[in-house]
């Protein structure tokens, strides 16, 4: 028996869900970035499921681009962390609002 | 009609090479040039006048029409001057009397360090003048009024360097400002009511007004009128006018300037026949300036002030003659008091020269013996300015006051009476300053004062020839009554003539000549021996009425309370207060939307999320329907 494709979608939707919901609730840094990286993997997942139920390889070729973004992302993500923690001796976001108007 | 452009030419080529190559021209050259291109203006003026008498009738108006000057609409003012009995009248008496003082001028500012600076006023003065007295539109004679009286300003602060000079020609500017405002509300009534502004069409067409709008552009051309010819309320400027060198307070504060308002009157008669409650108020006040200014004449002992409160009566005597519709008295007292009122500063100016600069009359005496030309041209303006026959004020005089008593009696007993002051106020300066005992010792550091240099006296000579016969000029009888029979065409019906009973024909000039008398009498016997007498020098008449004093109290002491309220209150709160609240309305705008940016990464996340769900929420909604 094959899974059909809206499970997949809708374990996207709550990867995402999961992903959104800790980068909003979590202050450290860290596991915001983590699930930021939730998130992309969430998207990447509806991206090769509607290429298999669509049977257009677009959507997989998308995911590639994502996957090098989503890398540089964290490289220069974690450069920055890796900056402010050195800085500060902190990385919680909540303590870092130096750019408050 | 080229030659009366060479009369306005001439003063303005002097003008403008005396400014290019005065310095070096240096002294006494820039001074002859100038009194050489003021004295080329005369003769043009006589060639002028010639020109004249081969016309007759209306051809005796020519127009020198040369370009348009500015256009607006309906709206054009040319250069154009015109020659005609009244202006031609003024232009000889102009030039003629300026050539005179120009030549006084010569030997009264030798050795002036800014000699030159003083001719190339004087013949900007000229100039100036000129155009005013021969402008055949109103803009272009309010031009020549603003030259004179901006020549005005430069030659009273002519010795800037005493703080009295540079203030007293503040003064006299800004009081004519006053004066300015009538003539410009003026100009535009009748270019509103007439739609023009040229002579040619307004005086002609003048009976088209209604009597109301000519009251009114009476009395507004009438204020222009009491500021420059000094008179109540706007005649204190005049006194302080004496802080000038004497040559401009003969020239300009007493022969020509000071006339101008009584000319522009006279040029305007026939707006001025239509209005008779204006014409009541120009007499009304012009008696009583005469009046008020005789009295505080009386009092003074700066030798110029007492010419100067002189000035401010004779000019209105002249408004009293305007007001009554003696247009040609006017003109004639203007005549002979350009002749008479110069000679007295001229002369005067002679015993300051010869004293250093002194202008009390208490520190002078006997000047008579030591100073004859000047002494005996002295009591020739004197014996004319009171009246006494058969001098040129007596007829001048007179014929103003028989006017005055065809229009009303009452004019007249007040003109009378100042008449009386006159002759006295004048004996009292002829009296204290020649005769008496010589009380200049001080001033002059034991040795005796002379008489000036002949460039000085020739001049008085020749003023002094004039005022006593300039009286021919217009004799009572008809037949001899030259300047009427020449200047009545101009004025036409707006001449008033009053008809007197034969009786008053001999009476009224007999009164005269006994008040005159009367006048010389008292100020002989009161003044023969002595130089100060405090029951007659009251105060309030020494500070001429508190009248200047009034004015300091309340309009520049009430100017600087203002300013001080603006600095102190009006500029801080208001002005700053606007600024202030510009700039704080935009910072509290700012703070509203500076709480956005609060730097919490997760608020900003929030706010992203709740975009993309209303986003994905609008994208459903919008794809289930």
């Amino acid at each position: 028996m094959t899974i059909p494709g809206s499970w997949y979608l809708v374990v996207a939707a709550l990867l995402f869900g999961l992903g959104a919901f800790g980068v909003l609730t979590r202050r450290n840094v860290i596991v915001m970035f983590m699930s930021v990286e939730l998130m992309l993997n969430a998207v990447n997942l509806t991206f090769v499921t509607y290429a298999r139920m669509l049977n257009d390889v677009g959507g997989q070729l998308a995911v590639f681009f994502v996957l090098v973004v989503a890398a540089a992302e964290v490289v220069v993500g974690l450069g920055i962390i890796v900056a402010i923690f050195r800085h500060r001796a902190t990385i919680t976001v909540d303590d870092i609002s130096s750019l408050k108007g | 009609m080229v030659v009366l452009g060479l009369v306005v030419g001439f003063p303005l080529l002097g003008f403008l090479l005396l400014l290019a190559f005065g310095r070096r021209m240096g002294d006494p050259g820039a001074g002859w040039f100038g009194t050489i291109a003021v004295a080329s203006s005369f003769v043009a003026a006589v060639g002028t006048w010639i020109f004249l008498l081969t016309k007759h009738g209306s051809s005796r108006t020519q127009v020198l029409h040369l370009f348009t000057w500015f256009q607006a609409g309906g709206f054009r003012v040319n250069i154009s001057f015109r020659a005609d009995p009244l202006s031609v009248v003024m232009i000889l008496f102009v030039t003629g009397v300026a050539t005179l003082i120009h030549l006084y001028s010569i030997g009264y500012m030798k050795r002036d360090a800014r000699f030159h600076q003083f001719f190339v006023y004087l013949n900007l003065f000229v100039f100036s003048m000129l155009v005013l007295v021969t402008a055949n539109n109103l803009p272009l004679t309010f031009l020549g009024w603003e030259g004179v009286g901006a020549c005005s300003y430069w030659l009273i602060s002519f010795w800037f360097e005493r703080p009295t000079a540079a203030s007293a020609g503040k003064k006299a500017f800004i009081i004519n400002r006053i004066g300015d405002m009538g003539f410009m509300l003026g100009t535009f009534l009748v270019f509103m009511q007439l739609h023009s502004v040229s002579y040619s069409k307004i005086l002609p067409g003048a009976h088209q007004l209604s009597t109301g709008t000519a009251e009114a552009i009476a009395l507004l051309f009438f204020l222009a009128a009491a500021g420059k010819s000094a008179q109540l309320p706007l005649f204190t400027w005049l006194l302080d006018a004496m802080e000038g060198p004497t040559p401009v307070s003969a020239l300009i504060h007493a022969a020509t300037m000071v006339t101008a308002g009584v000319y522009l009157m006279a040029r305007l008669s026939p707006i001025l026949a239509l209005a008779h409650a204006a014409s009541m108020t120009i007499a009304i006040i012009g008696v009583i300036t005469a009046f008020v200014a005789a009295m505080a004449a009386t009092a003074q002992t700066d030798i110029k002030k007492i010419v100067a409160f002189s000035t401010v009566s004779q000019l209105g005597y002249m408004m009293l003659g305007i007001g009554t519709g003696a247009y040609v008295a006017a003109i004639f007292l203007m005549v002979t008091h350009a002749f008479y009122k110069a000679l007295i500063f001229l002369s005067s100016g002679s015993v300051i020269h010869s004293l250093d600069n002194e202008q009390s009359i208490r520190k002078m005496g006997a000047l008579a013996k030591l100073m004859p030309i000047t002494a005996w041209t002295m009591i020739i303006a004197w014996l004319s300015i009171a009246g006494v026959p058969p001098f040129s004020g007596f007829f001048s005089k007179g014929s103003i006051l028989e006017d005055a008593f065809g229009r009303n009696e009452l004019l007249w007993v007040v003109g009378v009476v100042t008449a009386l002051l006159t002759a006295y106020y004048m004996g009292r300066l002829v009296f204290v300053v020649f005769y008496g005992k010589a009380r200049w010792q001080e001033v002059t550091h034991g040795h005796d004062p002379h008489e000036s240099p002949r460039i000085m006296t020739i001049p008085l000579i020749v003023l002094a020839i004039a005022a006593a016969t300039a009286g021919l000029l217009n004799l009572p009888y008809s037949g001899l009554r030259f300047l009427h029979d020449w200047l009545a065409p101009v004025f036409g019906s707006s001449l008033v003539s009053y008809h007197l009973s034969s009786a008053e024909k001999v009476l009224l000039p007999a009164t005269d000549a006994v008040v005159a008398l009367l006048g010389v009498l008292f100020a002989w016997r009161l003044w023969r021996n002595h130089s100060q007498r405090r029951e007659l020098e009251p105060a309030v008449l020494f500070r001429g009425w508190y009248i200047d004093t009034l004015y300091d109290k309340t309009f520049a002491r009430g100017g600087t309370a203002l300013a001080k309220f603006t600095d102190h209150v009006i500029d801080p709160t208001v002005i700053d207060g606007a600024v202030g609240g510009v700039a704080w309305l935009f910072r509290w705008v700012g703070g509203l939307g500076k709480k956005v940016q609060s730097g919490l990464v997760r608020s900003y996340l929030l706010i992203m999320v709740a975009g993309i769900v209303v986003v994905v929420v609008y994208v459903l909604v919008s794809a289930a329907r």
